[in-house]
């Protein structure tokens, strides 16, 4: 146990980046599927940043942004979090159910919570399948806040292992209206479970 | 003209007036503003857990309540303030996420919070403000010359205490 990301050899890297391109095509393809569209994608980039660099690759501590987070369940524990800008939290919600006026009300948040939902739920599964392990997540928790308040959540809980944070960056675009999202996934075992989760990747740390 | 030292997440620094310390997005963590009434020398740390034990990766030590509150109050000394003036104000420790059936590691804005309070009690450091817990974000600025602290946030509204 210790620095992993630290430490973290090459192999373990592509382990995680191929992770987030199979998890986040698969969260394409589902996000396809919900507005009933064509979704294109920018191939994912995977980070392993200091905690310091990460709200500067959001835009600062005090932008607005949609953070929609789950726990983890099943052969490993831990949580999975999917933040968005607010302006495309709102083009996500004007691609699957196009309202006339932006309101920050109760549909709103219950359509980022099952777009949360469907798009991890997706990304889970993916690497459920790719690990053979049985997961999956919670009921979605959603919080409308600063980024850098939002981002603490994940950041003490890689904080538990380390000075750094894995963060995998998608954009997907519905080519039609040309409308994209920009959205970010973080995906944080427990502390006991990267071990898990590794050999059954078949890396060893 | 006074400047504006920003702390980032796991850090800490110290000023003097007219200059002002400052920490955005704060979420569960804390942060802790010391200062000294006599000499003005205030310092601020932006802790993210309760504490560096049990933790086998502690090397940053404003990572840490515990070792980032000893570090603070060693830096205050150096640069000419009285450990036995010190009084601090916390803000932060919320709970960004809710969820029905709770477990630990949704708690540890609270843990936070009260794992801060705990260390300064034991340090003898009077608390003259406390704005901690609630499921929001806050921005806070410390100012030097008058030892008050700026809590912005959005939605919740913006203080002084």
């Amino acid at each position: 146990m210790g620095e992993y990301f630290d430490n973290m050899n090459g192999m373990v890297l592509d382990v995680l980046k191929e992770i987030g391109n199979i998890g986040a095509g698969n969260a394409a393809t589902a996000l396809a599927k919900m507005i009933d569209k064509k979704v294109d994608m920018k191939v994912p980039k995977v980070s392993i940043l200091e905690f310091k660099e990460v709200p500067e690759l959001l835009g600062g501590e005090e932008t607005e942004f949609c953070g929609i987070f789950f726990k983890i369940e099943g052969d490993i524990n831990g949580s999975i979090m999917f933040l968005l800008e607010m302006e495309s939290a709102f083009n996500l919600i004007d691609l699957l159910m196009p309202r006339e006026e932006r309101l920050m009300d109760e549909f709103t948040f219950s359509a980022l919570q099952e777009i949360g939902n469907i798009l991890s739920g997706s990304y889970i599964s993916s690497l459920s399948g790719l690990t053979n392990l049985n997961m999956h997540i919670s009921v979605p928790s959603l919080c409308i806040d600063m980024a850098g308040a939002i981002l603490s959540v994940p950041a003490i809980q890689f904080g538990q292992i380390g000075d750094k944070i894995l963060i995998i960056e998608n954009q997907f675009i519905e080519p039609e209206g040309n409308e994209s999202v920009k959205g970010y996934f973080f995906l944080i075992p427990d502390v006991e479970s990267y071990e898990i989760l590794f050999k059954s990747l078949g890396v060893s740390l | 003209m006074s400047l504006v030292h920003k702390v980032g997440m796991a850090d800490l620094k110290i000023c003097v007036p007219p200059d002002v310390l400052s920490t955005l997005g704060l979420g569960s963590c804390i942060g802790i503003c010391l200062y000294d009434p006599g000499s003005k020398i205030s310092g601020l740390a932006h802790i993210m857990l309760p504490s560096s034990e049990l933790i086998k990766n502690n090397s940053n030590v404003a990572k840490f309540a515990d070792t980032a509150i000893i570090k603070l109050i060693d830096d205050m000394v150096t640069a000419g303030a009285n450990k036995r003036r010190l009084v601090s104000k916390i803000a932060g420790g919320a709970q960004m996420f809710a969820f029905t059936s709770q477990n630990d590691s949704m708690k540890v804005g609270q843990r936070n919070a009260e794992s801060v309070r705990l260390i300064l009690k034991g340090l003898n450091i009077p608390i003259l403000a406390d704005d901690t817990g609630g499921n929001y974000g806050r921005t806070i600025e410390f100012y030097s010359d008058n030892g008050k602290l700026l809590i912005k946030t959005i939605g919740h509204g913006t203080k002084e205490v």
